[in-house]
């Protein structure tokens, strides 16, 4: 017997057909390797990732929670997230209103903008870590004839120095990304709000922190949301930079977790590891969803 | 004379930024051209006083005496190119079908997916490399440009379904029912009307993808280990890391590697800006 099917019920299929392909890999190489961690994650298989394991429940998890170590790199961890991010959002917010302001060559600055942002993150690592050489780095040559420093410094050496330092190449990158978005929202805001707001009294700081301010906060929050998420997963830009070192100064919980499981062989501390990573991910997930997710307002 | 101070304030703040901005890329650029006895000199040369162009010419036209350094960058950048276009084809090939049928057609638990595909893009590396590290051993795929590919769909594929969302979603509904009206099905109108209108979508979409891939670090690092696959974030990273070094070479590498990106980006800048602000993320 044929049945005619309803122009819904195409759709629906079609619908089906089209989103298949890309379901079928995003299970496959997301969904199943989380779950899979999450089941790795309660065993202790800590002589290479394919010896036999002993199942230890929650044992991995209460483990790394009672373990200063632990507490250590997430404060480390809050350390680089909450100073980067912070600064980048105030000097991201500067530039943009700069731009906004239209000084000379605001088309050039917003253009240059884009080249380090552009520029991979590994380059811009191994581009610091030359600049920050103790003996021929460009820091030290160019704070020397400046007459700020006596002698070359080994800035490196020290872990509060070197983690500053890769703070520093995290602005480099980021800053021109949050200034690059501000600018976009600032050019959108309609102007005669602060004119109205000039002629009633309001003077330049009011105007900013009343009008403008709350105005940006969608593009400030998207902003923010998406450095936090990165910054708090940091990698790349610490294995390039500092390896980790010094004496394991600079170690934040990822490469906590790439040292556990790559170079010690605990694959089932590092998949609790990483697995708690995820959990404070999602929940920045779910906030960066319910800020940026609008359904068709129809 | 007030509008004049005005300038000068604004003058006197743009140029840090600049500096900023530019100093670290020109000391790369300088140190990529400098002999080494110039780069290991103090006082610094600032200045090369012979500038060479040896570093490019090693990596770039193969030689016989080229040193290692040239040979891994020569290879690794073709890599790199191979995986990142690789997955920008399928992405935004795979991305675009269905994103379209996420925004515009109805059907059962339509609105989960589409959030599921956005949390997806959400999850950190670290946490999918054991699995993956472990499927690629025992398919035999560790250390092949296919097991790249593969693993950074896991971030383009959700990317790319997103991005290409935004897009569709501008697109007035109206276009659509005019082209049903006169006999396109659901298919035709997504090749012959969606589509074609979507370019700058699409190309918006798979610059982010490129971008990103190009710029991946932490799969390539597990999951390679020798030029057979290695990318060129890798290769810099690995001689970065060693003390006796061909810090020219290095450079050179990195300029090499940036060149792609940087000249893409300054092309497509209006495309940049308008997809930052619909939410992509490159780090």
């Amino acid at each position: 017997m044929q049945r005619k099917l309803s122009l819904t019920q195409k759709d629906a299929l079609i619908g089906f057909g089209l989103i298949l392909p890309s379901l079928l890999i995003i299970l496959g190489i997301s969904l199943q390797p989380i779950l899979s961690t999450l089941f790795l994650s309660v065993f202790e298989s800590s002589r290479g990732i394919n010896v036999e394991r002993i199942f230890v429940g929650l044992g991995n998890y209460t483990a790394l929670l009672s373990e200063q170590l632990f507490w250590v790199t997430i404060g480390r961890t809050l350390y680089f997230t909450f100073v980067s991010v912070g600064l980048e959002l105030i000097l991201g917010l500067a530039i943009a209103q700069l731009i906004h302001s239209h000084p000379p060559g605001w088309k050039f600055l917003r253009t240059s903008l884009i080249i380090p942002w552009a520029v991979p993150t590994i380059v811009n690592g191994t581009m610091w870590r030359w600049i920050y050489n103790a003996d021929y780095g460009a820091l030290n040559g160019l704070l020397l004839q400046l007459g700020i420093i006596d002698k070359y410094i080994p800035w490196l050496t020290k872990p509060d120095v070197a983690m500053n330092l890769v703070i520093l190449a995290d602005i480099w990158h980021s800053v021109p990304f949050i200034a690059l978005i501000l600018q976009a929202a600032l050019a959108t805001l309609p102007a005669d709000l602060e004119e109205a707001a000039a002629v009633d009294g309001a003077n330049a700081l009011q105007r900013f922190l009343l009008i403008r301010l709350p105005l940006l906060r969608p593009a400030i929050l998207v902003a923010l949301v998406i450095r936090t998420v990165e910054a708090f997963r940091a990698f790349d830009l610490i294995y390039v930079i500092t390896n980790g070192g010094p004496a394991f100064g600079t170690v934040t919980i990822s490469y906590l977790t790439y040292l556990e499981t790559f170079s010690f062989g605990n694959v089932g501390r590092g998949s609790a590891l990483s697995f708690l990573i995820s959990i404070f991910t999602l929940i920045m997930a779910f906030i960066y969803i319910r800020v940026l997710y609008r359904p068709e307002e129809n | 004379m007030k509008k004049t101070m005005r300038t000068l304030w604004q003058v006197l703040l743009v140029i840090p930024v600049v500096l900023f901005i530019y100093l670290p890329v020109a000391w790369l650029v300088i140190s990529s051209i400098s002999t080494r006895s110039e780069l290991l000199s103090t006082p610094i040369h600032w200045i090369p006083q012979q500038p060479t162009f040896q570093n490019y010419i090693n990596i770039l036209v193969p030689g016989q005496d080229a040193s290692e350094v040239a040979k891994t960058f020569r290879i690794t950048l073709w890599n790199s190119l191979l995986v990142a276009s690789s997955v920008t084809v399928i992405a935004l090939t795979l991305g675009s079908l269905a994103s379209y049928a996420l925004v515009r057609l109805r059907f059962p638990f339509r609105q989960t997916m589409l959030i599921g595909i956005l949390g997806t893009r959400m999850i950190p590396e670290i946490s999918l490399v054991i699995p993956l590290y472990l499927f690629a051993t025992r398919f035999g795929l560790f250390n092949s440009p296919l097991i790249l590919i593969i693993t950074y769909l896991s971030f383009a594929l959700p990317f790319a379904i997103w991005l290409m969302a935004a897009f569709f979603n501008t697109i007035p509904v109206e276009l659509e029912d005019a082209a049903r009206i006169d006999g396109c099905n659901r298919i035709e109108t997504l090749f012959r009307i969606i589509l074609p209108i979507s370019a700058p979508g699409l190309v918006s979409t798979g610059l982010f993808v490129f971008l990103t891939a190009w710029d991946e670090f932490f799969f390539a690092l597990i999951l390679t280990s020798t030029v057979s696959a290695k990318t060129v974030p890798v290769a810099i990273a690995e001689f970065t890391g060693r003390y006796v070094v061909d810090v020219g070479g290095m450079m050179t590498g990195g300029v090499l590697a940036a060149i792609p990106p940087v000249i893409l980006s300054l092309i497509f800048q209006r495309y940049i800006v308008s997809g930052l602000t619909a939410g992509a993320v490159k780090g």
